[in-house]
């Protein structure tokens, strides 16, 4: 298997949020902003990294029988030690994210990983792998926090300060200025109409994609002597 | 088979490792953090009593200078009250408390408020609230500049009577679509200067829940 080819099924063909509907709790209660977002998405996409990594290191160790206990150990220790750093180093992010982050233990994209592809691949491949996934997972948060922030405040990664400190406060955009703020996308129905809106937006710009390819590959076989038209 | 070979303990063995592994990795993280994350929560802290009562205007060290008691008269449901409390040169200057307004819309929403020595209100923030975004969150500075209007005020300003929202005839501006939340701060902090006016001045001279940590 090529990295080229894991990096993409992570990132689009096998997206966590958009195609295989996992880790939906956290994906709906955070993504009200850009930076809540991306800040849980990150998060999630370190605890992929490193859980993938730990589980692959420990394949000849762990019997068939035992590996899902010490898949929730191992899960559990790297989301407490993140838990931890980020109240250290990002202090107020953490607690506006708050309780999604101890949570991310409970994300069945990391476990589900773990099982599918850390458990059966050698290190790199499986780092490659959580990367991939969780960038995925954080993409559709991001994508799903613009659109709810763009349509509820009328701004763009508001709060920027709270992930890259003071220059943060320049990066906030805002787009519709004196926005009366649009309430239903902010509270959580916004945040299953809008996931419903992008999975569809990735369906068919998916199906477009497998159209394109189609037609570009029609030519060569009329090439090849068969005549179709 | 022997029982040192016996896969069930194999397994056993495999799980404590990396029970022990895990644990030892999230000792070290602790260690490593743990100055780090009391120093953040002190900042925090002083961070918003500081909003309240400026840095310039008391030489203690309030954050460390606090009791805490509880008053089921002026404070709903018997909650723990900190007070926190404010000294020049050793006269009193304000005291903040950290309480809990519980008539909110959704869940309790945490308040400190101000109060300065004479019985006045230094100011009052909304540290933490579940309140309906857009409607209710306008109590939150981040969202609106409706709480810096309790700054000043007394239990002799406005008259008792005015003491509430203008929906039930007080001098306090409700918010479009939402009632229930700023009526639910304004009788909290009425029930706070309440409270002080009666036995607020005490609170100065009890000794402090934690040792200060530089005595002036």
């Amino acid at each position: 298997m090529n990295y080229r080819q894991i990096f993409m099924d992570g990132l689009w063909r096998q997206n966590t949020g958009l195609v295989v509907l996992l880790g939906l709790c956290p994906l709906l209660a955070v993504s009200g902003t850009v930076v809540n977002a991306m800040g849980l998405g990150l998060a999630t996409t370190l605890t992929l990294v490193c859980s993938n990594l730990a589980v692959s290191l420990s394949r000849p160790l762990l019997r068939q029988e035992i590996r899902i206990p010490a898949y929730v150990l191992i899960i559990a220790s790297v989301v407490t030690a993140i838990d931890l750093l980020m109240q250290a180093w990002f202090h107020e992010l953490y607690l506006v994210l708050g309780i999604f982050i101890p949570l991310i233990v409970t994300n069945c994209a990391i476990i589900g990983r773990a099982e599918t592809f850390a458990s059966r691949h050698t290190p790199l491949p499986s780092v490659i792998d959580g990367l991939a996934t969780g960038l995925g997972f954080c993409l559709a948060l991001v994508a799903l926090g613009a659109l709810r922030e763009i349509v509820g405040r009328g701004t763009l990664l508001s709060q920027a300060e709270l992930m890259f400190g003071r220059i943060g406060e320049s990066l906030t955009v805002t787009l519709i200025p004196d926005h009366p703020g649009f309430l239903l996308a902010i509270l959580p129905p916004g945040a299953f109409i809008g996931l419903g809106l992008l999975i569809a937006a990735r369906n068919g710009l998916s199906s477009w994609l497998a159209g394109r390819e189609e037609g570009r590959r029609a030519p060569g076989a009329q090439q090849a002597g068969e005549s179709t038209v | 088979m022997s029982l040192a070979r016996s896969p069930l303990l194999k397994s056993a063995a495999a799980l404590g490792l990396v029970a022990v592994v895990g644990t030892t990795l999230l000792a070290g993280v602790h260690r490593l953090t743990a100055d780090r994350i009391a120093d953040q929560e002190r900042r925090m802290v002083l961070e918003q009593l500081g909003q309240i009562v400026p840095p310039d205007r008391y030489d203690n060290a309030m954050h460390e200078d606090y009791v805490t008691f509880r008053d089921e008269q002026h404070f709903p449901q018997g909650q723990e009250v900190t007070a926190y409390r404010a000294r020049k040169g050793s006269q009193p200057v304000a005291v903040i408390l950290r309480f809990d307004a519980v008539d909110g819309y959704n869940g309790p929403i945490r308040l400190l408020v101000g109060i300065e020595e004479s019985g006045r209100l230094a100011g009052v923030r909304v540290t933490s609230h579940r309140e309906t975004p857009g409607l209710g969150d306008a109590i939150d500075t981040a969202r609106s500049d409706w709480i810096l209007g309790f700054t000043g005020r007394s239990l002799a300003n406005p008259e008792p009577a005015g003491w509430a929202v203008e929906r039930d005839g007080g001098e306090f501006d409700q918010f479009t679509g939402a009632t229930i939340t700023p009526r639910a701060v304004v009788e909290a902090i009425q029930g706070a200067l309440e409270f002080y006016e009666l036995s607020g001045r005490d609170l100065f001279d009890q000794p402090a829940a934690a040792p200060p940590e530089a005595a002036s």
